[in-house]
């Protein structure tokens, strides 16, 4: 591999050590945060004995996570238009709350309690998009008014009770495992689903890639030398099996939110980077006023993205309260900030037009891990608020100082 | 002859490929009104940013001499504390604070770091008393119509114990009873002893109040004529505006006109905020396939409101009058319905309006037509890679590639990434508004051949411009439109700079 690399880097134009480190700092904003989330798991593995990579833990990172990086892939979409959306740890409660009352008091099933709870989320994305895109009220009071609001309505429909005891269905979403009884245990060595999962996912990301590099090189349009290219998809494929690998080897295998996660992670990444609705909404945060003398219907745009978020929101009311098999009135507190943080770790600028899905994931993992790392050093929470804290700040200070000297180099 | 309390010696100013001033010269006498005039982009801004320290010393060449004295401001504070105080045309007052603060705003009346609220009130009052406006202090400024505003800037100039006081385009927002009250006060004030410099496209008020006047062309001085004694005419002055070699700086093209694409008939738009005042008045017009039509006007006729409004009623309210396209009255009160019926507008901010500056060059060509290169909402990403492409050849769009992001590229070729846009919509109706501001004059030139080859294409066009000479250089017809009238409709074998200059500056009746 590591010959025909070169090969390839010759062909393009001839390199340099300087040339290659010049490239590599035009992409390091694009790759600084996997960078960061790498040297991350790194420190604590090393700092943990080992602890942080066995694979219960793994297992255990993304569940405890995966609410809030199904808010953060809504959120970085509000924070790419240039809104905020305080709300989401509110929604998220309210909607737990609204099913526990369906499960319990109504006796509705499983499947229809979560059709209801998704549709809930949407009318309540409703409600906060109407007044942000056709009323014209700032996102930042609209949904600090939803937190207000629907925190408050989480606690009237429970009657400030918790309501646990949900049906195992019902419990998959959150706590659950895919066919965890699928092959007779004598043979599980490793886990097989999760290794055919595993398998397959790697399968399609180097075929996608491959193709989509062969098409562009058939036009004539690709401008990516094939040293990095090949660097990328390789790190893919090692990231990948080795979550594959520590997943299968655990005890119950690949958690379903954890699927779940990564068909929502590649859906809307492509809706981000592919449809008209995802161009759209960069072009409303990268320029309001273009994007309108563009024939863009900014509104609806808006308005969209909050059903959006509304949804997410209360898909993960539904994990949350699956995994602690209760839905109580104070659910979801501060979720709203993490999700924030998540995007903003993950590149998306304050003034909009910038960010992606895929950064604001990782964000929210470099969290996670922080949260998770920490936890198994034993430091207090005290401590951990506050590490998180400069970890924030200095995320975004490092991207500031990114593009000022980007700028002052185009100069 | 005593000696001028101002003199500007042979100030030159560069900006990355453009000299915006070439040794201009500028003597105004002590106590009198100075004008200064010239065409949009002539240098009078720039010539005077420089004498309030905008841009600070050193960043130009030549010599300011101020009452006797070499002067090397570093700042507006710097100036200011000689005595020069120049007066914006946008005003920069802050809407929420009152009258009296804003007076005092960064000059506060205080004690002991403590703000002294009488002494303040009471001083504004005096001030105000002066300008001749009748308002108590404590009125907030956005309570107040621009006429006062204008009035309070200048009670601001006066408590900084003003010398030498610049107008730039004092009246252009102003209605006819408030601009005579500021002329009188600028007389009142030359009576005081202080000197004004005014910039003004209004000829018959520089006659009325100036006792001469400076024209700039091009970066350069061309006369200073003593007008006290009304022996200068309005014509007089218009020549030395407009009077410059135009050969070979525009492509040549033999116009081959077919029907009406685009009728405008009894067009009212009003002022989006104030809904009272009235922006473009009553206006008719009508272009042809292949036409390239005209639109002169000086800053703040309504030009680009007139367009904005066609386009998609993107600018204004209580919009009236109709539109015909191919004959056909249309509806288009919003950007998505004006591109449907095949309207385009090229906005004159290209960097505020046109582009998606954090953005690359793809995304922005196909902006205003996604749908063309989507299916079922979908976007072919590498069909808008080869569109993109094919435009930056045609164009000429000078970057290393289709990837690279807008606001990194130079002004003219950012023009050609806006119009590779609209070309890429494929109108009937382009709307080009200052298609050639900030750009140099190589671009100029090519910027100018696409508008040609568009046209020959078929296209109906209207080019908004301030350049006379862009415009007879370039246009079949040209209207002219003055405070949101359109006062004249000339074909090109007619226009002279003269006669359109006449009828930008007609006052309405």
């Amino acid at each position: 591999m590591a010959t025909s690399v070169k090969d390839a880097d010759v062909k393009t134009a001839p390199p340099s050590i300087k040339d290659g480190f010049v490239f590599l700092t035009s992409r390091l904003r694009q790759i600084g945060i996997f960078v960061a989330l790498l040297v991350i798991v790194t420190l604590f593995q090393v700092l943990t004995g080992g602890q942080l990579l066995q694979s219960e833990n793994v297992s255990n990172i993304i569940v405890q996570n995966s609410y809030i990086l199904l808010l953060a892939i809504g959120m970085v979409m509000i924070i790419i238009a240039g809104h905020i959306d305080l709300s989401v740890g509110s929604v998220a409660a309210f909607v737990g709350a609204m099913s526990g009352v369906m499960i319990q008091d109504w006796g509705l099933p499983w499947w229809l309690t979560l059709i209801l709870s998704l549709a809930i989320g949407a009318l309540v994305g409703a409600w906060q998009g109407f007044w942000v895109a056709y009323v014209g009220i700032p996102a930042f009071i609209v949904t600090l008014a939803g937190m207000l609001l629907f925190r408050g309505l989480a606690q009237i429909t429970l009657d400030n009770q918790r309501i646990s005891g949900f049906p195992d269905a019902y419990r998959q979403l959150g706590g659950g495992f895919l066919f965890p009884g699928l092959f007779p245990p004598e043979t599980n060595i490793l886990d097989w689903t999760t290794v055919g999962l595993g398998l397959i996912s790697t399968a399609l990301l180097v075929f996608s890639q491959l193709r989509g590099r062969a098409a562009r090189r058939k036009l004539n349009l690709d401008e990516e030398p094939a040293a990095w290219f090949f660097t990328k998809l390789g790190f893919g494929v090692v990231v990948i099996l080795g979550l594959t690998y520590l997943l299968a080897s655990s005890r119950s295998g690949t958690p379903i939110v954890l699927v779940v996660l990564g068909i929502l992670a590649v859906a809307y990444s492509a809706v981000m980077n592919n449809s008209v609705f995802g161009r759209h909404i960069y072009a409303r945060g990268g320029n309001l006023q273009a994007a309108q003398l563009s024939g863009v219907n900014t509104k609806r745009i808006d308005f969209m993205l909050f059903v959006n978020m509304g949804v997410l929101a209360a898909l993960a009311g539904l994990v949350f309260t699956g995994r602690l098999n209760s839905a109580g009135p104070g659910a979801g507190n501060l979720f709203e900030l993490d999700a924030i943080a998540a995007a903003f770790i993950g590149g998306a600028a304050v003034t909009g037009g910038v960010g992606t899905v895929i950064g604001a994931i990782t964000g929210g993992l470099i969290m996670g891990v922080l949260n998770n790392g920490m936890s198994l050093l034993g430091v207090g929470t005290d401590y951990q608020q506050f590490i998180k804290g400069m970890v924030l700040l200095l995320a975004v200070a490092f991207d500031v100082f990114n593009k000022r000297k980007a700028a002052s180099a185009a100069k | 002859m005593t000696q001028p309390i101002l003199e500007m010696r042979g100030i030159t100013k560069t900006f990355p490929g453009v000299r915006a001033l070439d040794g201009v010269d500028l003597a105004v006498e002590r106590g009198e009104v100075h004008a200064i005039c010239g065409e949009n982009g002539a240098g009078k801004s720039t010539l005077m940013k420089i004498l309030s320290g905008v841009y600070p010393h050193g960043t130009y060449d030549g010599d300011i001499v101020f009452e006797g004295q070499t002067a090397s401001f570093r700042d507006i504070k710097d100036s200011e504390h000689s005595g020069i105080v120049i007066i914006h045309q946008e005003l920069a007052l802050s809407p929420y604070l009152s009258i009296a603060e804003n007076i005092f705003l960064g000059n506060e009346r205080s004690r002991a770091g403590f703000v002294d609220w009488n002494a303040t009130n009471l001083e504004a009052s005096k001030l105000l008393k002066r300008v001749g406006l009748r308002v108590n202090p404590v009125t907030r400024a956005q309570d107040i119509g621009v006429g006062a505003q204008q009035l309070v800037e200048i009670a601001k100039a006066l408590s900084k114990d003003v010398k030498l006081l610049i107008l730039d385009e004092p009246t252009a927002a102003l209605n006819d009873e408030d601009s005579a009250h500021l002329l009188s006060l600028v007389s009142g004030l030359k009576a005081e002893g202080i000197t004004s410099i005014i910039i003004s496209h209004k000829l018959n008020e520089i006659r009325a109040i100036a006792d001469s006047v400076t024209i700039i062309r091009d970066g350069k001085t061309i006369e200073t004529l003593g007008i006290h004694d009304g022996s200068v005419t309005e014509d007089r002055i218009i020549k030395g505006m407009v009077g410059r070699d135009m050969a070979h700086r525009y492509p040549q093209r033999t116009p081959s006109i077919g029907e009406e694409v685009l009728r405008v008939e009894g067009w009212t738009v009003h002022h989006p905020q104030e809904h009272h005042r009235v922006i473009v008045d009553n206006a008719h017009l009508n272009v042809r396939a292949g036409e390239i039509v005209g639109i002169a006007g000086l800053m703040g006729a309504g030009r680009t409101e007139l367009a904005m409004s066609i386009f998609g009623h993107s600018y204004g309210s209580a919009i009236s009058g109709r539109l015909y396209k191919n004959g056909k009255e249309i509806k288009a009160n919003t950007v998505g319905a004006a591109i449907k019926h095949g309207i385009a507008y090229a906005t004159e901010d290209r960097k505020r309006y046109g582009l998606n500056l954090i953005e690359d060059i793809k995304r922005n060509i196909s902006g205003a037509a996604l749908d063309k290169l989507a299916s079922l909402g979908w976007v072919d990403g590498k069909q808008e890679t080869v569109v993109a492409n094919d435009y930056r050849r045609s164009m000429n769009i000078k970057a290393p590639s289709v990837s690279a992001i807008t606001g990194k590229l130079s002004g003219g070729n950012q023009q050609k990434v806006v119009l590779s846009k609209w070309m890429f919509a494929d109108p009937d109706v382009l709307i080009l508004d200052e298609p050639t501001r900030g750009i140099d004059v190589g671009a100029k030139y090519e910027i100018y051949t696409i508008i040609n080859k568009l046209a020959a294409e078929g296209k109906a066009i209207i080019v908004i411009s301030s350049e006379l000479p862009e415009l007879l250089g370039i246009c079949d017809r040209i209207y002219t439109l003055a405070e949101g009238v359109i006062t004249a409709e000339v074909p090109i074998a007619d226009a002279t700079p003269e006669y359109l200059m006449q009828h930008m500056t007609k006052e309405k009746d």
